[in-house]
């Protein structure tokens, strides 16, 4: 039978997943969004799996306002991304610096 | 081991492994391919969990939207990407700490944990039966009724997103020529034209 926690280790192990591709990838921005995003799939995972073990669909909602966040986040970061590659000719994050006032 | 589990193990090893491969795979479009395969089984995870409407926005809203956005961008852009790569060796070994001090946590927290002993009591909205009600009409009658102002909210989010990336990306070039309606409307057709009687031989 599978239990509770069998769902919380695949989350853990996916969150823990995303966080290392911030790190590995510290110079590719397109990375580290897809990396965020499995982050918030992991945390997904979580809410499903609690609401589902529970019995309470208050999760599900709050999983459906994550994907929502998820979704908007997505589309700005890499409208940003995009604009920066027209000005700069590169996606590569340090220089992002010179965009300090 | 009955077939969900087998199809639980299934899910939940592609899951992980399809991530992994994410962040450590060389060409972004791969990348963006295997969070595709990510997405697609964690759907699967869902539909075990019996949150199907879940499952369902999952394929729709990341693979169908978020995963197709992060493709575009990926080749639209013209990035050279061996050069990203070129020191990501560098930040392994820092990245791996990290992960198995996080990692390490979690496995912590896993043996000892216990639910609180009123969690059912608390509960705000229980599920109900199968029987009564399916796992899509049950949210929609949550949704619509008591987290009305959230969902609003929500669309709210999607809209002002939606406006800032046509913003941030929308550049008019100054050299491109453009459809004008409106003088295109105010065109009288009888200055437009002019009918000549050319006589043979003389030209105009």
């Amino acid at each position: 039978m599978i239990g509770l926690e069998h769902y919380l280790s695949v989350a853990a192990a996916l969150f823990v997943i995303g966080i290392f591709g911030i790190f590995v990838n510290r110079k590719n921005v397109i990375i580290i969004l897809m990396s965020i995003e499995l982050m918030l799939l992991a945390v997904n995972i979580n809410f499903v799996a609690f609401s589902s073990y529970l019995g309470d669909l208050v999760g599900q909602v709050f999983t459906l306002f994550v994907l929502t966040v998820a979704a908007a986040e997505a589309a700005i970061g890499l409208a940003i991304l995009v604009c920066f590659f027209r000005t700069r000719g590169s996606i590569a994050v340090e220089d992002v610096n010179v965009m300090k006032g | 081991m009955g077939f969900a589990d087998f199809a639980f193990y299934l899910f939940a090893v592609t899951v992980v492994t399809a991530g992994l491969f994410v962040v450590v795979s060389r060409n972004p479009v791969h990348s963006v391919l295997w969070l595709i395969l990510a997405f697609l089984s964690s759907a699967g995870l869902f539909v075990l969990l019996g949150a199907e409407f879940v499952a369902m926005l999952m394929i729709i809203v990341y693979v169908g939207a978020v995963a197709v956005l992060f493709l575009f961008v990926v080749m639209m852009l013209d990035v050279n990407f061996a050069e990203l790569r070129g020191e990501m060796a560098k930040f392994v070994p820092l990245a791996a700490l990290i992960g198995v001090i996080l990692l390490m946590e979690l496995a912590l927290v896993f043996g000892t944990w216990t639910g609180a002993e009123n969690a059912t009591a608390l509960r705000d909205a229980v599920t109900p039966a199968l029987e009564d009600t399916q796992n899509t009409a049950a949210l929609g009658q949550l949704i619509y009724t008591k987290y009305i102002y959230l969902f609003q909210a929500a669309g709210l989010i999607l809209l002002v997103a939606m406006i800032g990336a046509i913003v941030l990306t929308l550049r008019h070039r100054p050299n491109i020529k453009r459809q004008n309606v409106l003088s295109q409307i105010y065109r009288d057709p009888a200055e437009q034209m002019e009918l000549k009687d050319v006589k043979p031989g003389q030209g105009l």
